[in-house]
């Protein structure tokens, strides 16, 4: 019993040492906010087209319709970052050939439309959330967010913030990648 | 004593959430239940705020929809759950007792324990080492006599 006893303070330093290994970890962002909706169907909404857009509106329906893989990307004029996510996105969807939706979010019809004039429109549909209800559903946090939907219309991928950095491309690529993978097999 | 007043005027708005008036429902009991609510869910913008007391855009829309909840009649769990569904267990200030969290409810307990242990085990093996090295009768005896003349030196000295 007392030889056990000996061991136990090489134990107590063991497992708090590997607890302080794992949070020195560089790699790990402590101000990462997990997300509830990876991994599950995509919430409950419907959002209407801004008005004097030609885009359609948004609905959870039309995120499985597709029968591919989508990105959700949640936008505002007011956003300073999607301004430099926007020419990225833009980008991204005519290289990869994605479907592309739009929540616009918490903003003015009008201050929409001269954004989209501005910047060019390259959403296939967005829904205009005014009241940001949508917002709410899926779980945001502010603006930009976006999200890849797989075929089933479940969630698989959110990213925090603009999609702007090497790094965050590569990172939508690869969940989409892996998103058309699951779909095909 | 108008110092005074100011002072305790800039405490008392310090102290104040962040609830504006239309916010507030027409029922009181409804209106404490959301802001007992409130002050437990974290705002998902400014981190370590609760939204009872978060300036930001989220933290007010989360305020209304947590009042249209409770005037539609859900209980304060279901509107908890609401949010968690939405947000997970990170909006909660305290995280639920599930088999997820045991370690962390249980573990300041669990060394407690450990420490208890450890701490009986010293006082069994110290009260084991006392009896082992205890006076023989001779010692015992040679002891006695020895306080006993202490005592007669005091005495004399007292005397």
């Amino acid at each position: 019993m007392q030889r056990i006893l000996v061991l136990l303070p090489i134990l107590v330093v063991i497992v708090l040492g590997g607890f302080f290994l794992w949070g020195l970890n560089p790699e790990r962002d402590p101000n990462a906010i997990p997300s509830a909706l990876v991994s599950k169907q995509a919430p409950t909404f419907d959002l209407g087209p801004i008005d004097g857009v030609e885009s359609p509106g948004l609905k959870t329906a039309d995120l499985s319709a597709a029968g591919e893989p989508v990105v959700i990307n949640v936008f505002a004029s007011w956003c300073v970052p999607c301004r430099a996510e926007h020419k990225v996105l833009t980008r991204l969807t005519r290289q990869e050939g994605f479907p592309l939706y739009g929540i616009n979010y918490k903003d003015k019809p009008e201050d929409a439309r001269k954004w989209l004039a501005e910047l060019g429109n390259p959403y296939g549909r967005i829904g205009s959330d005014e009241t940001g209800r949508a917002g709410i559903e899926w779980g945001i946090s502010g603006v930009p967010e976006t999200f890849v939907v797989d075929a089933s219309g479940k969630v698989v991928w959110r990213y925090v913030g603009p999609i702007a950095t090497e790094q965050s491309q590569d990172d939508l690529r690869a969940a989409l990648a892996a998103a058309r993978g699951e779909a095909g097999s | 004593m108008r110092q005074l007043l100011a002072a305790l005027l800039i405490v008392a708005a310090t102290a104040a959430a962040a609830v504006e008036p239309d916010e507030i429902l027409d029922d009181p009991v409804l209106e404490a239940r959301a802001r007992e609510i409130s002050r437990d869910i974290r705002c998902v913008v400014c981190q370590n705020e609760p939204i009872d007391s978060s300036n930001a855009g989220v933290a007010r829309d989360l305020r209304i929809l947590i009042r249209e909840r409770l005037v539609e009649g859900d209980s304060d769990d279901e509107v908890r759950q609401y949010l968690v569904d939405r947000y997970g267990d990170y909006v909660l200030f305290k995280p639920p007792f599930k088999p997820a969290t045991y370690a962390l409810w249980l573990a300041p307990f669990a060394l407690l324990g450990l420490g208890a242990v450890a701490v009986g085990a010293v006082f069994r093996r110290r009260k084991t080492a006392a009896g082992a090295a205890g006076l023989s009768a001779d010692d015992e005896a040679r002891v006695d006599a020895l306080m006993a003349r202490y005592g007669q030196d005091n005495d004399r000295k007292d005397g």
